[in-house]
């Protein structure tokens, strides 16, 4: 994996990328006359910040055993589901069913995704989460907003934690292009050139990530150069129709030039990235609509003094399922 | 070693933020005066002073929670709690004198003047106990301490903890004035714990 000259490009390419940008950042604080507007630049420099964060993390997968992987996304969903539970207002009878979600559901799915059981750990949170969610609120005896809680805990649980796991759950799918595998189901049994799987996972992950992130920069970009249609001001002043198509048009046009670090071919890639691209706005949106029904300006605001993560992956968090479940329908033997 | 572990383990679990607005970390005697929400509220505080500081400060703790099983009492050993029982509370054994001979003139205090628990996030009346210390040691600083969140995280009755995100805010220091009233004193301590809610 690491002798694989595509994976040094790939990430070597992204490291000058993200370098370059943190020189711009740099520069940029310090010509305080630019006349750009300094909370910009600390946006900006912020942003940066965390894709630094995000991209070391996903190159640490290049190097580290898949399961080390994966418990770098489990702290970081952890992370996400506090930061998502702290800003949503529950009612002390919801603190038990809070615990066994917090102390049991979340790392139980991290170690299904670490196991492989794709049966289990794509039912778990969907299905018997919401069943015990529900029913363990029924049975603290507090039926006040019961539906509204219940709705509250469970949609936590499936944003933060079971969308951000099947990131990590790619690195344990046999992916094989879709001319590899047209062939493998036309060869005879017993033949002797099988077509290899692709086997770079830990490699398509980040370019999964490097995406998303750009497509999350590219419609912010977008958004400030061409925006006028705001989509919905009471939600957010900044996304604007023409930034969601021009930024996911370009991550697309982005993804498909960098086709050749994943199994995809251009035209896969192209479709893939704007689909995942627009998935990763409609996260931001979401994110956006319940900071604003709480009135307040970044989950890291919520309580002062943190960073605020779920500012950062809720994109992540909505492309994550569609992401793996192209991958897995199309990529994969059936 | 056993201090700082504990200290790293409380603020992990409490995702504890220590913000100091108006006021820095000082060795100075001090009295932290803050809203009282959890049974966590004296741990967290004490684990989020920086490291000189935390060695030099002694929370008051209630008797009847810290001391009640092994693992407690070992915990609060080591985070130097000042166990108070507060059923046995008599005339002539004033915990005010009890607490000023126990911190000397190295110590400082971390009292808790709503006496109990708040159920919510009101706060409630202040106690006088508060009023009384700064009043036999007007060189105290009294500092006030907002936590946030920290009901939730471990609510009255439960024994269980939600690895929730928790805000402390430390304000800046107050004294006794001269001819100030009780409830003059303990008025003001309160707005000015209020205060940095918002702050």
């Amino acid at each position: 994996m690491i002798s694989d000259p595509i994976t040094w490009i790939f990430v070597a390419g992204v490291l000058l990328l993200l370098g370059v940008a943190t020189t711009v950042g740099h520069f940029l604080k310090g010509q305080p006359e630019s006349g750009l507007n300094p909370a910009m630049v600390q946006t900006f420099n912020r942003r940066i910040r965390a894709w630094w964060l995000l991209c070391s993390l996903v190159a640490a997968a290049l190097f580290l055993p898949q399961s080390a992987t994966v418990v770098l996304f489990g702290l970081l969903a952890f992370w996400a589901l506090r930061e998502f539970i702290t800003l949503t207002p529950t009612r002390l009878s919801d603190h038990r069913t809070l615990f066994w979600v917090f102390i049991l559901f979340t790392p139980l799915q991290f170690v299904l995704v670490g196991l492989g059981k794709y049966d289990l750990y794509s039912t778990l949170i969907p299905v018997y989460g919401l069943l015990f969610v529900t029913a363990r609120v029924a049975f603290s005896g507090d039926p006040k907003r019961f539906l509204e809680r219940t709705a509250k805990i469970q949609a936590g649980l499936v944003l933060c934690i079971y969308c951000l796991s099947l990131a990590p759950a790619l690195l344990y799918l046999n992916i094989y292009s879709t001319a590899d595998i047209r062939q493998l189901q036309e060869l005879p049994q017993g033949a002797d050139l099988v077509p290899q799987p692709y086997g770079k996972n830990p490699l398509l992950l980040f370019y999964f990530v490097f995406v998303v992130q750009m497509g999350d920069a590219l419609q912010y970009l977008w958004g400030k150069i061409l925006g006028r249609r705001v989509i919905a001001p009471a939600v957010s002043t900044t996304r604007t129709w023409e930034g969601m198509l021009a930024g996911s048009g370009s991550t697309a046009l982005l993804g498909a030039a960098l086709y050749w670090a994943t199994p995809f071919n251009e035209w896969q890639a192209g479709c893939i990235c704007l689909v995942i691209a627009l998935a990763g706005f409609a996260g931001g949106m979401a994110m956006s609509a319940i900071k604003r029904d709480r009135g307040v300006q970044d989950y890291g605001t919520l309580v002062v003094g943190h960073g605020g993560v779920l500012d950062r992956i809720d994109s992540l968090c909505f492309a994550a399922p569609v992401f793996f479940l192209l991958t897995k329908t199309f990529f994969t033997l059936p | 070693m056993t201090g700082p572990l504990i200290a790293m383990i409380a603020k992990l679990l409490t995702g504890a933020s220590a913000r100091w607005v108006d006021c820095q970390p000082d060795t100075c005697q001090r009295v932290y005066f803050a809203n009282h929400t959890s049974h966590l509220d004296s741990l967290v505080i004490w684990s989020s002073l920086p490291g000189v500081i935390r060695n030099l400060t002694r929370p008051v703790a209630a008797k009847d929670y810290w001391g009640k099983t092994m693992l407690r009492r070992y915990v609060a050993g080591h985070f130097n709690a000042l166990l108070i029982d507060r059923k046995d509370i008599k005339v002539h054994q004033s915990p005010v004198d009890l607490l000023l001979r126990e911190i000397g003139s190295v110590n400082s205090l971390i009292v808790f003047p709503e006496g109990h628990r708040s159920a919510g996030t009101q706060i409630g009346a202040f106690k006088s106990g508060l009023y009384y210390l700064c009043k036999k040691r007007p060189d105290l600083e009294a500092v006030p301490v907002h936590l946030d969140n920290m009901n939730r995280i471990l609510p009255r009755g439960e024994f269980l903890p939600v690895p929730l995100l928790s805000c402390i805010t430390f304000g800046p220091p107050m004294w006794l004035e001269t001819g100030e009233q009780k409830a003059d004193f303990l008025d003001r301590a309160r707005e000015n714990l209020l205060r940095l809610k918002d702050a």
